[in-house]
């Protein structure tokens, strides 16, 4: 295999390999996330999908349904973005369970709902990170969140137009914390710059 | 009776009136109309990136502001529009979100509301009305009929450029 890749051509080792990432980061999530809510949370096994675009929006309810997304840029031996998305319903049903109100409780979100939401974000992606700097020993420093909510397609065009420049295919980690009611679908999106793919994959010593 | 046709993200599509082209969900992409008011021919692009010849990648030309209007233009062409008469309309490139950030990667949909401009300008194609910027998503509808684009937001009024 040659020492460059390109997205299109990544191959199940690698696709094992970042579902592995996920696995532990979104381990690591559910943990800060259990601490935080101070009650146990259950997590589904991730599932790792490669997805055109065209596709991407239609796992989070179609191109219009209102979801929200929490960004993080990322630096340091890898560069690239994060991003944290989940159903506006499950964003929900997260931020109930923090404050500890009625689960049914659908009322518009207020400042102290919305800047709750933006640090489980931040809590939930710093996790996925960490593993991900731990298992590559690769030192990755994030930016402070950022977060938005609006239409799925206008809130995937940031990630995807950071995967268009390699490719047109999308990497996604699905996790789900939580069940029935409780239940919270949360989705990473890790858009690392094409070289620091190479970076990653080469440290996990998948090539070279 | 009409019918809608969906342009997805990176794709374009022309289609004759009544005919509605409609781009679901536009962040920081823009989507790109290009209209024969005589003819009543229509083209819609949703664009993701300014230009074609910074990518390794540039196989898709829907994706790209450059590739996409030159693709449109001979597809409309061959559909019987004529060039000089197009005009166009624009809609997108937000920013999605707040970044402080000044750099490129950051600015990404003001750079492809830029892009489509200059090129759309360079072509001679007037822009009849536009949409963009701002730090919301769109979702909008095109009725070759009479040539309204219809722009639809969360929590706004929809309103017609």
């Amino acid at each position: 295999m040659s020492d460059k890749m390109d997205f299109n051509e990544l191959n199940e080792i690698h696709i094992d390999m970042l579902k592995e990432i996920g696995n532990i980061g979104a381990g690591n999530a559910t943990t800060a996330l259990s601490q935080l809510i101070n009650k146990k949370i259950d997590m589904g096994v991730p599932k790792v999908n490669i997805l055109e675009f065209k596709d991407l929006s239609e796992i989070l309810g179609g191109a219009e349904n209102p979801v929200v997304g929490i960004l993080l840029n990322v630096e340091g031996q890898i560069n690239g973005m994060m991003m944290f998305v989940l159903q506006q319903s499950s964003a929900h049903n997260l931020v109930n369970l923090l404050m500890g109100r009625d689960l049914d409780d659908f009322t518009e979100f207020t400042e102290m709902d919305l800047s709750a939401l933006n640090e489980i974000g931040n809590i939930i992606a710093g996790a996925y990170l960490s593993s991900l700097s731990s298992l590559t020993e690769l030192k990755i420093i994030a930016s402070v969140p950022y977060m938005a909510m609006d239409m799925a397609g206008a809130i995937l065009s940031v990630p995807a137009i950071e995967f268009g420049k390699v490719g047109d295919k999308a990497l996604l980690i699905q996790t789900d914390f939580g069940k029935g009611k409780e239940e919270v679908k949360g989705y990473f999106i890790l858009i690392p710059e094409m070289e620091s793919y190479n970076i990653i994959l080469n440290t996990l010593g998948i090539m070279g | 009776m009409a019918e809608t046709i969906k342009v997805g993200m990176a794709d374009l599509k022309t289609c004759m009136a009544p005919n509605i082209l409609t781009t679901l969900g536009l962040g920081s992409c823009v989507g790109i109309v290009l209209y024969d008011p005589l003819k009543k021919i229509s083209g819609l692009a949703h664009i993701m990136l300014p230009d074609s010849t910074q990518i390794r990648n540039n196989d898709n030309k829907a994706k790209f502001a450059d590739t996409a209007i030159d693709v449109l233009i001979n597809e409309m062409v061959n559909m019987g529009a004529k060039k000089d008469r197009l005009v166009a309309k624009l809609a997108g490139g937000a920013q999605m979100f707040a970044f402080s950030s000044t750099n490129d990667l950051m600015r990404i949909g003001e750079r492809n509301v830029e892009a489509s401009k200059r090129i759309l300008n360079q072509l001679g194609i007037k822009i009849l009305s536009e949409d963009t910027g701002a730090n919301y998503g769109r979702t909008i509808e095109f009725y070759s009929e009479n040539g309204d684009l219809l722009i639809k937001t969360i929590g706004k009024d929809s309103k017609i450029i």
